[in-house]
């Protein structure tokens, strides 16, 4: 799917109306079946970014163009059916405790599945193979009956990955794919993810904390500061200087691997009262 | 995607066979277990929903429903609803006061942490078994359900609100106590323990370590006891203990709609009343 | 504040706080628990002096040493079973219609993401407070009209009481789930019935699991005298022996509903044990 983004604003809904926009004048022309690393240190706005592609945060300025349409200005059938055609890796994997890894990696059908067809999934996955194969790719294959609770977070992350590749979108957008991995299962995650998307033609923006891994798979790179674009260049014209001044102040970031995000706590069940 | 590709990939190609899911069968025997199990319980609790809607069961429930708007607001059946909606609430407070009564002496009696013998070691023998005593009171207490006991007590001193009060007195006594205990029992016992070995006595150890420790939950718990008790006395004035339920009751057999409209939608607004002040009190308690 | 002139014999800081406080909450909470009492006591006409004077003591005592003596006739016992197991029943299919209704009444009840407009929210909410805040028995009581006498009307009772209390701590629980793996779905264009079944039902099935156990454990408990307005199973059996004071049977039906309940609460408890693995 081809993207363009031409100076896009954009706040989350939780912000306050008068603060700075998360990202500033971003504008961007991604096309069909490209590959790009979107690199920055953390809070620079790569997630608002890829929420801004995927339709999840609506720009406050600018225009978006997903596929040649406006996707804020068609009717909300088409624009769901649109959502269906991408596919939005979160960065914390995001697959329920006791879901089983098979249901979890089916979840990626679910847009172009009728809801008969979900709920038959539930009691008996539809497509076992598929899911089996998607997982191969990430090595994980022998989890698929397993649940979801009982994985690492390593594991979990690929599972994520997993569904997206089980998913037939055209559109991958995925968030620090590689925060619980270590550096080999990481080699190996980026190759399948990029390998995958060049087959079936599908366009792929990730999000990496691990420059050297997006400097060596990704041809385009995409340097974010403060919310705004610093360069957007081919991975070969991106200079030690230019990661530098990306990175000022937080050279940690540059070398040092990402901090793997804790999920969020979970709120406390509330305490329940009977009267017997 | 090419074959070629899957073996890239190490440890895959190989294992790829279509497998069939291990948790089927799992699944098709517990849903019919579930079925096998259901069926004797319709059964037995003669479940039949048409039964609803037949005519003869219909038409009365229709007209009965129709009665119910508007519901009666004549100013003397107005004043008796009043004064019956105030005799609930006043069951209720009165049979939490002498639960109250029943059950802190039952929970300091049956709480370890008061004990001077368990100090130094084991229990002994008459304290433990006195503790043991009270404990079982309480569970027995909170064992009969305050309908029982109205019944019992409806037969004793006949018809009217003391049955009701003593009713909920002693259930919400037993539960009280054996609630209060596990209360008193699950704090740090240091402060009290203490006191204890420097001399002083089971009463001053209470009232100076365990109670000041755990009184905003014993208050807040003992708040939400009194909003259940609002509702238990509503309930007992069906068996004769007075009150809305008593006055619901007769509305009912006379298939008085509109009466019933009216104490339902004070009733509703009463535990509504009890439920926000209970919540605000726990609130500022905690 | 200390004034500029001492005029009392010691300085304000160190007397002692006053004891009665206008803002000291805790004195005026416990000063109108104590008028609330007060007025409960003097406008009831209690007749306690009645229950402690000897005639009535005397019919208490008599009254609980008949209860230390159940029957073991078998006819009875027959009967007994049956009503036990009648008891059980109700409670189950009870407990199984609130869970399936108040479900069914929490999904609307809940606003589930932030662009969610959950405008049946307040409506369901309302209907959901309706239905708590009737006691089972006056349930039963207003069902005996269209269900008839017997354990249908109770167990309809039990379903429609109880599908309130779950419903609202249900929609409690899903407003309250994690977020992530609703929105990477709703990212997606999938619709709301499929998120909450493959993203929010698997995370709060758990929690709702566990409150509907423990509403049958309470459930088993008013299932046992909800037959003393019509609505069937023990109930029904005991307010009919104790209106004829028949005190063995009485008894007997006591001894069984406590044991019933032990077992529910046994059930209850192994299945909890059984879902945290
Ligand atoms: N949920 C949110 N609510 C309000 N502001 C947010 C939220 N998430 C992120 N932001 C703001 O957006 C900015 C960019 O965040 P993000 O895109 O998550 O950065 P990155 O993914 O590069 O670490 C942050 O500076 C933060 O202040
Ligand atoms: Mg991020």
């Amino acid at each position: 799917m081809k993207i363009a983004l031409s100076g896009i604003d954009s706040r989350h809904p939780a912000a306050r109306p008068d603060s700075v926009p998360a990202i500033r004048n971003v504008s961007v022309a991604i096309k069909e079946g490209e590959q790009i690393a979107v690199i920055g240190a953390s809070g620079s706005g790569k997630t608002t970014l890829l929420h801004v592609i995927a339709c999840a945060l609506k720009p406050s300025a600018g225009h978006l163009n997903l596929g040649e349409r406006d996707p804020w200005s068609l009717p909300t059938r088409e624009l769901q059916a649109l959502r269906g055609r991408l596919f939005l890796a979160p960065q914390t994997p995001p697959l329920p405790p006791r879901q089983r890894v098979v249901t979890a990696v089916l979840a990626g059908r679910l847009p172009q599945q009728s809801f008969i067809a979900s709920v038959k999934s539930l009691f008996y996955p539809s497509d076992i193979p598929g899911a089996e194969m998607a997982l191969a790719r990430f090595d994980i294959a022998e989890k698929l009956f397993d649940r979801v609770d009982r994985l690492s977070g390593g594991e979990r992350q690929r599972v994520g990955l997993a569904r997206a590749l089980a998913s037939n979108a055209s559109l991958f957008l995925v968030d620090e794919p590689l925060s619980a991995l270590d550096p080999t299962r990481s080699k190996q995650a980026i190759a399948s993810l990029t390998e995958a998307a060049k087959e079936r033609g599908a366009t792929l923006v990730c999000t990496l904390h691990q420059v050297e891994t997006a400097l060596a798979s990704f041809p385009r790179i995409i340097g974010m500061k403060d919310g705004a674009l610093a360069f957007d260049l081919p991975a070969t014209q991106v200079t030690r200087e230019m990661l530098h001044a990306l990175y000022a102040n937080k050279l940690d970031e540059l070398n040092a691997p990402m901090p793997m995000s804790d999920e969020l706590a979970r709120p406390a069940a509330p305490a329940v009262m009977h009267c017997r | 995607m090419t074959p070629n590709s899957m073996t890239n990939s190490p440890g895959s190609g190989t294992t790829l066979a279509t497998q069939r899911d291990p948790a089927w069968m799992g699944r098709v025997f517990w849903f019919l277990a579930a079925i096998a199990i259901a069926w004797p319980m319709l059964v037995a609790t003669e479940f039949k929903p048409w039964v609803l809607f037949e005519p003869s069961s219909l038409k009365p429930t229709l007209k009965f429903l129709g009665d119910f708007v508007p519901p009666k607001v004549e100013p003397g059946f107005l004043a008796m609803v009043a004064k019956e909606t105030w005799r609930t609430v006043a069951i209720a407070t009165a049979g939490i006061a002498i639960a109250f009564l029943i059950a802190v002496p039952l929970a300091i009696i049956s709480i370890r942490v008061l004990s001077v013998s368990a100090l130094t070691g084991r229990m002994n023998l008459l304290p433990a078994s006195v503790r043991y005593a009270a404990r079982t009171i309480a569970i027995l207490l909170r064992s009969v359900p305050e309908l029982i006991w109205a019944l019992v007590f409806v037969r004793v001193v006949g018809l009217g609100p003391t049955a009701g009060v003593l009713a909920i007195a002693l259930t919400y006594g037993g539960m009280l106590g054996k609630v209060y205990a596990e209360i008193l029992e699950s704090g740090e016992p240091h402060a009290t323990t203490s006191l204890l070995r420097n001399g002083s006595g089971r009463l001053q150890a209470f009232f100076y370590g365990l109670l000041p420790q755990n009184s905003a939950e014993l208050t807040s718990y003992t708040v939400y006891r009194w909003e259940c008790a609002i509702r238990s006395s509503a309930v007992l004035g069906f068996v004769g203990a007075g009150g809305l339920g008593q006055q619901m009751d007769t509305s009912m057999k006379m298939f008085a709609g509109a009466e019933v409209a009216t104490m339902l939608l004070v009733f509703i607004a009463l535990v509504w009343i009890a439920d926000s002040a209970s919540a605000w009190l726990r609130k500022a308690l905690a | 504040m200390t004034p500029k002139t001492p005029s009392a014999a010691n300085e304000t800081y160190r007397l002692p706080k006053r004891l009665f406080d206008a803002r000291c909450r805790a004195c005026w909470f416990v000063f109108g628990l104590l008028c609330l009492t007060v007025a409960s006591f003097a406008t009831l006409d209690l007749q306690l002096a009645k229950i402690f004077s000897a005639d009535s003591a005397a019919r208490m005592g008599k009254f609980l040493l008949e209860l230390t003596s159940p029957t073991a006739d078998p006819t009875f016992l027959k009967k007994l079973w049956v009503a036990t197991f009648e008891t059980f029943a109700m409670s189950l299919v009870g407990t199984a219609i609130a869970a399936t209704l108040g479900l069914l009444l929490a999904l609307p009840a809940s606003k589930t993401h932030d662009a969610d407009p959950a405008r049946g929210r307040g409506v369901t909410r309302l209907l959901l407070n309706a239905l708590r805040s009737i006691p089972e028995l006056m349930w039963a009581a207003l069902l005996l009209i269209s269900a008839g006498l017997g354990p249908f009307a109770g167990t309809l009772a039990l379903g429609l009481h109880t599908a309130g209390v779950l419903g609202r701590l249900f929609a409690e629980a899903i407003e309250n789930a994690p977020q992530n793996a609703a929105f990477a779905l709703r990212a997606r264009g999938v619709s709301e019935g499929r998120v909450f079944l493959y993203a929010t039902l698997p995370q709060v099935l758990p929690q709702l699991m566990s409150y509907t156990l423990y509403r049958w454990e309470n459930n088993i408990r008013a299932a046992a005298v909800l037959g003393v307005v019509g609505g069937g199973g023990l109930g029904q059996m005991l307010s009919f022996h104790m209106g004829l004071f028949q005190m063995p049977e009485t008894s007997s039906i006591l001894i069984a509903m406590m044991l019933l309940v032990a077992l529910v609460d046994v059930a209850s408890y192994g299945a909890r044990r059984v879902m945290q693995r």
